[in-house]
This record gives structure tokens, C-alpha cells and sequence, in this order.
């Protein structure tokens, strides 16, 4: 095999003008901000529910020991399937969900690089559905439970290798 | 007629941001076995004094050069560089075993446009094979370039050039630890690269409309996947679906009536035809598994699209009117995207073999899959619209990048770019 560069060009600095040393300037190039609304709720803060914390001080989310400390469960590679080990995660979630029924949960589903972005954008979405299932059948009450799938759009870790991939298997579990 | 359009497009254009003219970086691996010999005469300019305002001849023989098919003569090794018929010396060149030369000038008109002239000539036989003149407005003379090299292209190949077409796409890039997600199309050959959009959250699948005025894409800027649908020309656009759930994968009918998508609404991900004139919605599928990625079939009867309702995801095709999907890929467990060539005779896809994706080619007819392409993670198949070359996105060293292989798998290009991640590329129509 022969190989030819023909054209050696930039596309370049699409954004920032042409040579890699000139990254400062951005320019003002959005054709709408997308910013306001977009970032409005984050910011760090974490709402609770006080339900429980306003009577106690302390809200067992907040507690390392307890099984609600775990808020991710990991996905063997394009399966939707549970693993025994978050079993018991899982039934604190619920039982927490159904002792403060005005607590709402997301559940963000996610998918390793691999494979076409589209298909797993749904499969991030059938993780998030089977852990959805879960907390429901525990008890949860499935008003109280938002799903949102961002497939491998957003990778909790940017390698491309099995180890990165494991941590990018995932749904998440936001309060 | 045709050009007199393009120059109303093109100064509808002019208020948008224009990138700097920095292209993809275009690596050639492989080539047809018998390249056509051609020679590209530097076009004569009027105005001898002065610097012409485009080198059409570079313009010309890259576009030629990289489509694989061709053998561009170095311009060193020119015996001649007429710009006339009558003063081409038929004999030199045959001596040199060229068939076909191009030869052109470019003139300066009193009005401040230009016209641009060129002939393909068959030198052997002595006959012109094609030849115009072309009026054209200074930030037109790129695009008529690409018009030349369409025609030559299909003179000496017999099937249509894909030059004078548009790519859209998606970067990534980081600035001070935020990614930046934007919507891009630039020409065929990388030029022109114009942001369409921006955003934190991100951005995919675009889709081209038909007449390729419109993008419909899907973006994550109100927290969850939504379709927008975007004028290319004027920058306005439209939230076309923002269901509860997944609403994603959007592809515009040929007739560009209406758009087939994904939406989990109704508990998971089925396949959806949207009116675009009375909005209305019509569900296709109804599965428990996964079903996604739905694609048109070019005469507009049928969609393809994924689904694990097998185990894994492979690829099916449904009647837009409805009905039992039946099952198309059969070859590996992991075949997902499906596009249609233009000719309805192939689909091209995402294609796992032992681990690694590449892009495939499933031949209708048979059921066959061939494999085109040989990296680890190959994704977002998209067809030119002469069905000649397939443009991909591939994962390397520095991230994604765009690629591109003719449908016979022997003509490889890379289009690298310098910075950034780059993916889901969407070969656009060709521009009437």
C-alpha cells in the first residue's frame, strides 16, 4: 500500500482560528447561546428532600455506610441486565423512594463508546428502564422516578479500552 | 440557470459566520488499480498582471486526484499549457501516452465577475469531449471548480461526481475543561467549514433534508435528547419533538415530507413517522426490546432500522405503512445504523467483527456482508450521493476523525482534522 498526502491543510482551528498556538481567542461564533436555561439548575447544589433530614438533622443519604451511598451501577458490555451485587443497593433506593414519596430520583443511563452512538443512546436508556423496573417493583413509586439516556455522549472516563469502558457502563442514580 | 441559484444561495450565506479556509487534511491510501491519465492545463487568467483570485487548476486536479479513479500529471511534466482548442499540439501528448487533458481559462468581465472556460479534450480520438463557459460571482469560482470536476468526472467515469456536495458534522472540543459541541458542514473537499450551532450539552445525527436546505439533528440542550430541525441558510430553527424520554435518530423522507425518528414516550425506543405539515405522529414498531436508527429507503416504501428484538442488534426493514418487520442482517452479531445507497441495493452499517467495528456493506440481493474498513471503532456510515464513496467517522490516536472508502473498498481517505473530536458525519445531497 502506497499512501499519498496530497493536500496537506488545516481544517483547522474551526474554532479558533488557524494555528494551534492561538487557542486563547475564541470567537464569537454561536449562532444562538444555548447557555441560559441549559446550566440553570446545576451549580453544584444538591436539593434533598426534608422529609426525613428536617426531623433528624441528618438524612441517611448523606451517610457513607448505608447502601444509598452507592448511586452507580455498572453494565456488563451491551446488556441491560442487573448484577446480584446491587442487590441491596437497589432495595435501599426503593425503600428510601417509598418513605418520601415527594423525593424524586434520575436515573441517567449511559454506554461505552462502542458500536453506533444511536443504538446506544436506547441501550443507555434500557439500563436506566431495568433499573426504573426495579426500584418500582421495590416499592418506589414510578412518578417519582425520571429516566434520561445520554448513551456515550457523556463517558464518565475519555480512554478508549476495556477499563474506561467498564466505568462508562452505567446508570446513575441522581437525587 | 443552475449557477444563477447557487449565487442566491451562496450570498443568502454570506451573513453566516465563514470559518478560515483551513480544510481537512486529506490522506489518499489505495487507489482504483488503473487510475484514468489526465492532464490539468493551468487555466489562463486575463488579467496576466495579476494574481487570478482562485488556482481552479489545484482545485480541479485534487478533487480528481483524491476521488482515487484518476492520475493526475504533474504540472512539471506538462509538454504544453495551451488554453485554446486550436492551440493544443495533439502529437505531444499522444507521445506522452495522455488520453485526456483539460484545458480553461478564467477571465475578468467588465462588470467585476468572471467567466470561467473549460474544454475536455480527447487527445487520441481529437475531439472535444466537453466544454463550457461559465459565469460566475468571485465567491462562486470554488464551487464552480467542483462543478468542472463533476462533469469531467462523470465524462470520463460514467457515473455522477459528488464534488460540488456538502458534509455535515459534529465536533467536540475542550475549552478551559468544558466541551463544546458544535454543528458543522463544510464542502466535500473540507473547505468553507461554517458552524451551524453550539452547544454545551450534545450534539448528534444529522440529517439532511432532501433538497439540502435543512438539518434535523438531536441535541442535549434542555437536559434531555430532543430533534430540532435547522435552515441551513438563515440559521433559524425549530424543536420538532421533545417527548418525555428518548426522542433521537431523526431521517428525512425522500420526498422530504416527513421525518422517521425514535421516541421512547410509550414506555421504550420504537420507530415514529412525523408528518411535517400536520405534525402528526404515527407509531411503527411495537416491541419490548430496543428499536432505533430508522433509514428510508430511496423510493420511500420501506425503513430500515436496529433492533436486539434477535439478542443483539441487527438490522430490519418495516413498511412505512406499517406491518411485521423482517429481519435483513444476518451475518455477526453486531450490525446497527443501516443507510440505503442510493440505488436501494445496498446498505451500508455498523458492522462488529471479534470486537472491533468497521464499516459494512450489506448487499440486499444476497444478504452478504462485505467489510470495508479495518480500525477498531468505525461508526456513522453515510453514502455520497452518487453511491461512489461512503463517509465515516474512525477513532484514532487523537480522537475521532472523518474518513471516507469507495463502495468497492479500494480507495481509502482520511480527513483528518488538526484539533477536536469529529464525528457523525452526513453526506449531503447534491445541490440543484
Amino acid at each position: 500500500m502506497f499512501i499519498r498526502t496530497l493536500l496537506v491543510l488545516s481544517l483547522a482551528g474551526l474554532l479558533y482560528g488557524c494555528s494551534n498556538e492561538q487557542v486563547k481567542e475564541e470567537e464569537p461564533v454561536a449562532v444562538e447561546d444555548l447557555s441560559s436555561g441549559a446550566n440553570a439548575s446545576d451549580g453544584g447544589v444538591q436539593a434533598y428532600s426534608t422529609d426525613d433530614s428536617s426531623t433528624s438533622g441528618f438524612d441517611s443519604l448523606d451517610d457513607p455506610q448505608s447502601p444509598l451511598s452507592i448511586r452507580i451501577i455498572y453494565f456488563e458490555y451491551n446488556s441491560n441486565e442487573i448484577s446480584s451485587e446491587y442487590r441491596s443497593a437497589i432495595e435501599a433506593h426503593a425503600a428510601y423512594l417509598s418513605r418520601n414519596p415527594s423525593t424524586s430520583v434520575t436515573l441517567e443511563g449511559h454506554a461505552d463508546e462502542r458500536g453506533s452512538r444511536e443504538y446506544n443512546l436506547a441501550l443507555g436508556e434500557s439500563r436506566a428502564l431495568a433499573v426504573k423496573q426495579q426500584l418500582s417493583l421495590l416499592g418506589a413509586s414510578s412518578s417519582q422516578i425520571r429516566l434520561v439516556s445520554y448513551g456515550e455522549e457523556r463517558p464518565a472516563v475519555d480512554g478508549h479500552d476495556e477499563s474506561s469502558w467498564q466505568q462508562n457502563r452505567r446508570v446513575e442514580i441522581l437525587y | 440557470m443552475r449557477i444563477l441559484k447557487l449565487l442566491l444561495i451562496l450570498t443568502l450565506l454570506s451573513p453566516q459566520l465563514l470559518l478560515a479556509d483551513n480544510p481537512f487534511r486529506i490522506v489518499i491510501e489505495g487507489g482504483v488499480e488503473d487510475p484514468l491519465p489526465i492532464a490539468i492545463v493551468p487555466f489562463g487568467w486575463s488579467q496576466a498582471g495579476s494574481v487570478a483570485p482562485i488556482d481552479l487548476t489545484e482545485v480541479i486536479s485534487g478533487d480528481l486526484q483524491r476521488s482515487g479513479r484518476f492520475n493526475v500529471m504533474d504540472e512539471k511534466d506538462l509538454p504544453q499549457r495551451p488554453s485554446e482548442y486550436d492551440s493544443i499540439n495533439f502529437a505531444d501528448w499522444r507521445k506522452l501516452g495522455m488520453e485526456n487533458i483539460v484545458i480553461g481559462k478564467l477571465e475578468l468581465t467588465d462588470a467585476g465577475t468572471y467567466d470561467v472556460s473549460f474544454r475536455l479534450v480527447d487527445v487520441y480520438r481529437g475531439k472535444q469531449i466537453a466544454g463550457f463557459r461559465i459565469p460566475a460571482k468571485p465567491d462562486l469560482l470554488r464551487r464552480v471548480a467542483h462543478q468542472i470536476s463533476d462533469i469531467i468526472f462523470e465524462k470520463l467515469t460514467g457515473m455522477p461526481g459528488a464534488f460540488d456536495t456538502r458534509v455535515a458534522y459534529i465536533t467536540v472540543n475542550k475549552v478551559k475543561d468544558k466541551k463544546v459541541h458544535s454543528l458543522q458542514i463544510a464542502d466535500a473537499d473540507g473547505h468553507n467549514a461554517q458552524i451551524l450551532l453550539e452547544s454545551p450539552e450534545p450534539l448528534l445525527s444529522p440529517s439532511w433534508s432532501p433538497d439540502g436546505k435543512k438539518l434535523a439533528y438531536v441535541s442535549f440542550e434542555g437536559k434531555n435528547s430532543a430533534i430540532y430541525v435547522q435552515n441551513v441558510l438563515t440559521g433559524q430553527r425549530e424543536r420538532i419533538s421533545a417527548f418525555e424520554g428518548i426522542n433521537s435518530s431523526p431521517d428525512w423522507s425522500p420526498d422530504g415530507s416527513r421525518l422517521a425518528m425514535t421516541l421512547s414516550k410509550d414506555g421504550n425506543t420504537e420507530i415514529y413517522i412525523l408528518n411535517l405539515g400536520d405534525k402528526s405522529l404515527r407509531r411503527l414498531t411495537k416491541h419490548g426490546g430496543i428499536d432505533t436508527e430508522p433509514t428510508w429507503s430511496p423510493g420511500g416504501q420501506k425503513l430500515a432500522f436496529t433492533s436486539d428484538r434477535s439478542g443483539g442488534p441487527q438490522i430490519y426493514e418495516i413498511n412505512v405503512n406499517g406491518g411485521e418487520p423482517k429481519r435483513i442482517s444476518f451475518e455477526g452479531n453486531y450490525n446497527a445504523r443501516p443507510e440505503y445507497s442510493p440505488d436501494g441495493k445496498f446498505i451500508t452499517l455498523v458492522h462488529g467483527v471479534s470486537g472491533s467495528y468497521r464499516i459494512g456493506l450489506l448487499e440486499l440481493a444476497n444478504s452478504s456482508i462485505t467489510v470495508l474498513t479495518d480500525a477498531r471503532l468505525d461508526e456513522s456510515p453515510s453514502f455520497a450521493p452518487n453511491g461512489g464513496m461512503i463517509i465515516y467517522a474512525t477513532t484514532g490516536v487523537r480522537g475521532g476523525q472523518l474518513a471516507a472508502v469507495s463502495t468497492d473498498g479500494r480507495i481509502h481517505q482520511r480527513l483528518g482534522l488538526q484539533q477536536g473530536d469529529v464525528r457523525e458525519p452526513a453526506w449531503g445531497p447534491f445541490l440543484k
